[in-house]
């Protein structure tokens, strides 16, 4: 136990004395994270075309009023869908039997967001105007009135969304973000500690420290520590700055979007350290990015997996990345707790114990007891 | 012998289809310096290696302490020296110490108060706090060594302990190896500085994979009829290429 610690903590130093590498593990995510944030939210000033079916002129009045809000009048819904289709709007308000049908297009997330933030901010308006007359009949007679108010509320039109492509989650950053994080955690660990192997390996210091009685499950269980508090830091810089920079909301507990992020980071340590014993150089470590990372980047969700073949849907079965994402995903956009996640959490517990059996396997190559 | 603390009974080691150790066969005795020597690429790491369980042998078998190498509680008693320095470049002498010495299971004060000793042994103590990354090639040789000093060893097998060190301190670390045996300690070290060899218990020759010789450095030089290890040396060397050219 204490050979663990003490290589966990030589591994720590040597990470925190290259100051290249922190900043690449600590920075450049934040950077890439801004960058993306900037690409996919910059239209959110271009104009939003809005269809009105049937809609009360004042209300209409009220969303024209709304900066780069253009508002439309059709006679009919047929009329508006084919303008709709034909992408000359990018929503529909339709008012039927008292009630607010909203139809988005929803191919660009922040115009759907705009359309229902005018909506909602003129019927608040137009609502203030109507409590206003009820209020000067509230001061002829009391109990009158509050029964008048009650009779409103009872009435107060309700909002249908409907979506044409994705539904009400869809934001593509908020959407990816968690994804991201995941891949972040499991690019940078894998790489990073393939490389520091690979480099005890080259430079004969795994052969001097095998050379010691230290047993080959102490250096694994060394490294996986170093790495875990390494995951830690990194997970919640990342979660920090875009809680509070970026202003994304994370519904459920930012706890347990580290946890899953902790063991993520495992796996890719785990991952990074088979790897190495493959690779002869720096360079052959860089060639399993296009094969280990790269490929799970395309199954962990970002692209949409019911939208692809069956069995190709099922090669997402054997990539950490698919679990974190769902997990991470889970709980900033659901809010789950950790029991409605165990199951990826479970599967990525899987890979970690296999991976860490075959490192410590592995390393009999170098010392044969 | 019974008394052995290191036998290597018909060792043979193939890298591939070349045979590097050719049935080697010796017994090393407590107490004593045993100097290996031969020319470069004669098989010395590879002994040395076998010995340490670094290695798999194709037939035969070494033992150390009567059992039977790969054996890893067994490493706590050896002190190893590789002839590649193998340092943390980016920790410091010190932390390179502390973190061997953490791996041999020497804690507290006993630590500390042997990383002096033997940072005083190989004249670091002033560079102690310098990472590593900023020694030179003789420096980094010293502090591998003063790894090799860690622990409660009784066996200690130093591959090239004094190459790139000045004749100073070699004399100096020399009278440190000699004071070990007195204690009781086993050393077997490789070299190629041929004086050094006047210097050991029992030289061991090896040439081509082969032993050729292991007898005290008085006795070989009796036998060949030569006034330097070295002079034995170059004559068993030459002696050996003709054979080759009449087989
Ligand atoms: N890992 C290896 N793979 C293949 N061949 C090897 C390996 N290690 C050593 N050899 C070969 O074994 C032979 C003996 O090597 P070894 O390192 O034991 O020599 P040495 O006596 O220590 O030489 P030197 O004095 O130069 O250190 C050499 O011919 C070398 O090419
Ligand atoms: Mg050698």
């Amino acid at each position: 136990m204490k050979r663990t610690w003490s290589i966990a903590k030589r591994v720590l130093k040597e990470l925190f004395r290259d100051k290249r590498t922190l900043a690449l593990m600590f920075l450049a995510p934040i950077l890439i994270l801004i960058l993306m944030k900037v690409v996919f939210t910059s239209n959110s000033t271009t104009d939003v075309n809005i269809a009105t079916v049937n809609v009360q002129s004042s209300l209409v009045k009220q969303i024209k009023k709304v900066d780069h809000i253009k508002v439309y009048k059709y006679s009919t819904q047929e009329k508006a869908n084919k303008a709709l289709k034909d992408q000359k709007v990018d929503g529909i308000v339709h008012y039927k039997n008292g009630n607010f049908y909203v139809k988005n297009a929803n191919t660009d997330a922040s115009k759907t967001a705009a359309t229902k933030a005018a909506l909602s901010a003129s019927m608040v308006a137009t609502n203030i105007k109507e409590l206003k007359s009820t209020l000067t009949a509230m001061a002829a007679a009391n109990p009158q009135a509050a029964a008048m108010m009650q009779s409103k509320s009872q009435k107060t039109p309700k909002i249908h969304n409907t979506y044409v492509y994705g539904d009400k989650d869809t934001s593509f950053f908020d959407k990816i973000l968690p994804i991201l994080m995941g891949f972040f955690v499991f690019f940078f660990v894998f790489l990073i500690s393939g490389m520091a192997l690979l480099k005890e390996r080259t430079t004969g210091t795994l052969d001097r420290l095998l050379a010691t009685p230290v047993r080959r499950s102490e250096i694994v269980f060394g490294y996986m520590i170093s790495y875990g508090l390494l995951a830690i830091v990194q997970t919640l810089i990342i979660v920090l700055f875009t809680i509070y920079v970026l202003k994304v909301e994370v519904l459920g507990s930012l706890w347990n979007v580290v946890i899953v992020n902790v063991v993520l980071a495992m796996v890719a340590l785990a991952f990074g350290i088979l790897m190495s014993t493959f690779a002869k150089s720096e360079f052959q470590m860089m060639q399993f990015i296009p094969i280990i990372v790269i490929p799970q980047v395309f199954f962990s969700g970002i692209i949409p997996l019911d939208t692809m073949a069956h069995w190709v849907q099922n090669i997402a079965y054997i990539l950490p990345l698919k679990y974190s994402g769902q997990a991470t995903t889970d709980i900033v956009m659901s809010g789950s707790n950790l029991g409605q996640i165990m199951g990826p959490i479970g599967a990525l517990l899987i890979f970690l114990v296999v991976l860490t059996i075959l490192n410590v396997l592995g390393l009999k190559r170098y010392r044969k007891v | 012998m019974g008394n052995a603390i290191i036998s290597m009974k018909n060792v043979v080691k193939k890298f591939g289809k070349e045979t590097v150790l050719n049935h080697i066969d010796f017994d090393i005795p407590q107490g004593k310096i045993i100097g290996l020597i031969g020319p470069s690429g004669a098989g010395k790491s590879t002994i040395i290696k076998i010995i340490l369980g670094m290695e798999k042998t194709q037939q035969g078998t070494a033992t150390v302490f009567g059992k039977i190498m790969p054996n890893r509680q067994l490493l706590n008693r050896i002190g190893y020296m590789a002839q590649t320095d193998a340092l943390y470049e980016s920790l410091t002498a010190k932390e390179n110490l502390q973190f061997y010495a953490d791996m041999k299971g020497v804690s507290g004060q006993k630590a500390n108060r042997q990383i002096l000793h033997v940072a005083e042994v190989v004249e670091l103590t002033n560079d102690l706090n310098k990472r590593v990354s900023g020694y030179s090639g003789g420096m980094k040789r010293r502090l591998s060594l003063a790894i090799a000093m860690l622990g409660d060893s009784e066996i200690f097998i130093l591959d090239e302990p004094t190459v790139g060190i000045d004749p100073a301190l070699r004399r100096q670390i020399w009278s440190e190896l000699h004071k070990m045996r007195d204690e009781g300690k086993t050393l077997l070290v490789t070299t190629h500085v041929m004086d050094e060899a006047e210097l050991v218990d029992d030289v061991a020759l090896i040439l081509g994979g082969k032993l050729i010789a292991y007898d005290t450095p008085a006795n070989l030089k009796a036998e060949y009829n030569e006034d330097t290890v070295e002079n034995v040396f170059l004559k068993v060397e030459d002696e050996n290429e003709k054979n080759v050219v009449y087989r």
